[in-house]
């Protein structure tokens, strides 16, 4: 666990780079980290998704793939579009939280 | 006259029903147990068919001679359940079932119509899945004539039950090609939507090294997007292809079509249930065994079998108006078989993921584990006997509710 300076604030991280405590996140955090995922803008439909997941974190945790789909009416594909290759992490980054609760 | 109403007499169900039966008192309370099939199968032996290990009469019993004199059974399918009302709705006649206490314990299924493509012409020709009985014994069917080729493996979306299984069926695949001169023969690949092979950071490992040294090739972070089975290729959403001659699928697994039509779950319809409790977390007269429920534990018999114990006690408490103490850990223990007549276990809960040690069993133990072992291999065989004749029955078994931490080192 550690500090990093994000969009002017000095935030609380883990190892992997996940912010720990989602009362420390800001929209201008979420643009910084998106640059750092290799996402240049946040459209609408970025926001869309980020609001989703903030609403509907439950211990901090982003919610998986399938939660985030049924409860923005994007598909999966379009999932990939917005944050290539790892939604489900890349969005928990953006976010300010933690992985999806790794399923068992 | 009160009733307790069942929902699914599976593992969970059936253990249940026998539990309550033992401790309720059957003058004033009607125990009811619904299930749309007459036929309790032993899921644990579909991973055998496929090689040949088990027959189908080997894993198949009629459901009514697992529950005790006293036991309504009904079989019919559920339609919905309407827990404001306290009452369930059945597809046979539209019947209606009020009910005091209500245990669901409908489990999970497989939904291949989720993947496009997966259901096409391809289905149980070259493209099968083994996590039900029809389709272990078509791949048994195709095994048993299958020259070579390329084996692809692949498990569509987590949660699925018992998430070991995909890789006891790599290790005895690879075992019973190698015993067939077909080995080198067969390119054996296994695609996961998960970092690694296992979901549990130390078990990942062992088992990574497991399946590198068999000349498994491991795709990971694999999420199917489609099957095109003209050309014999799945693909990912992050643009990956893999070509197969023969596709073996985990597919997405949800919770019961009465759930999904009642609106009591979540996005794949499993029910959110108190982690310790087993209670529903919305409705206190409904509870929530095995498979059916949302908890971030394992999908697996032995974990029904530990909820089993923390649900009687409970259930009993509320009937009494008092308020639920027992509390579950998520406690999970696994047999993995390994192939050449060896196996692992690895024993779990919410917070501790598996370690190695020694797992102390009176009579019969200790086992290794996270280790390989002959012992471990007799211990998974053996289970089936205790299946049919001690679990099912809800007797005592010598093994802990909680999981305990004597053995274990880190
Ligand atoms: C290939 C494979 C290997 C496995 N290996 C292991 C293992 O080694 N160890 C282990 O512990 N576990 C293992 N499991 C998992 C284990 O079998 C399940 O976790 C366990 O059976 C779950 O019990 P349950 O009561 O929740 O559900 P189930 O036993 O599946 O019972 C659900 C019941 O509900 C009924 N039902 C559902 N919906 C309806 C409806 N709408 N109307 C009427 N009836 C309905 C079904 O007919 C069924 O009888 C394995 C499973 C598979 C598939």
């Amino acid at each position: 666990m550690s500090n990093k300076v994000i969009a002017g604030v000095a935030v609380a991280v883990n190892t992997e780079g996940f912010m720990t405590n989602p009362a420390e996140w800001t929209r201008e955090i979420a643009v910084e980290v998106a640059k750092e995922e290799g996402i240049g803008e946040l459209t609408e439909n970025h926001w869309k998704v980020i609001d989703f997941c903030r609403s509907s974190a439950e211990n901090g945790k982003s919610p998986t793939l399938r939660t985030i789909t049924n409860g923005t009416g994007l598909t999966t594909k379009d999932l990939f579009a917005l944050f290539p290759k790892g939604p489900a992490k890349k969005v928990a980054r953006i976010a300010g939280l933690g992985k999806p609760e790794g399923c068992v | 006259m009160k009733t307790l109403l069942i929902l699914g007499a599976g593992t969970g169900g059936t253990m249940m029903a026998n539990k309550m039966a033992q401790k309720l008192d059957l003058s004033e309370w009607r125990i009811v147990v619904v299930d749309k099939d007459e036929t309790h199968y032993y899921q644990p032996g579909f991973l055998f068919i496929p090689f040949g290990i088990y027959g189908p009469d080997d894993v198949r019993r009629s459901k009514r001679r697992y529950l005790p004199q006293g036991v309504e059974i009904i079989f019919s399918g559920i339609e919905r359940i309407e827990p404001e009302a306290s009452r369930v709705v059945l597809s046979k006649n539209s019947q209606i079932l009020y009910y005091d206490q209500l245990i669901i314990a409908t489990g999970t299924r497989i939904v291949p119509e989720e993947t496009p493509g997966l259901k096409d012409a391809g289905w149980r020709q070259n493209v099968f899945d083994f996590y039900t009985f029809d389709g272990s014994v078509a791949l048994s069917k195709f095994l048993r004539r299958w020259e070579g080729g390329r084996l692809v493996v692949n498990v569509a979306e987590m949660p699925i039950k018992c998430p070991v299984a995909p890789l006891e069926f790599l290790f005895l695949a690879h075992a019973f090609f190698v015993e067939h001169g077909l080995r080198d023969k067969v390119e054996i690949t296994y695609a996961t939507p998960l970092p690694g092979a296992f979901t549990k950071p130390r078990t990942a490992a062992v088992m990574g090294d497991m399946l590198k040294d068999r000349g498994i090739h491991l795709e990971s972070e694999f999420m199917i997007s489609e099957v095109d089975n003209t050309r014999q290729v799945v693909s990912s959403f992050d643009g990956r292809e893999l070509n197969y001659d023969l596709f073996v699928t985990i597919p997405v697994h949800m919770g019961s079509t009465a759930i999904q039509a009642s609106g009591m779950g979540d996005a794949l319809h499993f029910v959110p249930t108190d982690r310790q409790t087993l209670q529903a977390k919305k409705w206190p007269n409904v509870w929530v065994i095995g498979d059916a429920t949302d908890l971030p534990a394992s999908k697996a018999g032995s974990v029904a079998h530990f909820e089993a114990d923390i649900l009687t006690e409970n259930l009993l408490c509320a009937i009494d108006g008092l308020h639920p103490e027992a509390k579950f850990d998520g406690h999970a223990n696994c047999f993995i078989e390994s192939g050449f007549g060896k196996g692992f276990l690895i024993d779990f809960n919410y917070d501790t993921e598996p370690l190695p040690g020694k797992f102390p069993m009176p009579g019969v133990g200790p086992f290794d584990l996270l280790k390989e072992s002959e012992a471990n291999h007799w211990g998974k065989m053996m289970f089936r006997w205790v299946y049919w004749n001690m679990l099912l029955r809800g007797a005592e078994l010598p093994l802990e509710t909680q999981m305990s931490m004597v053995g274990k080192h880190n």
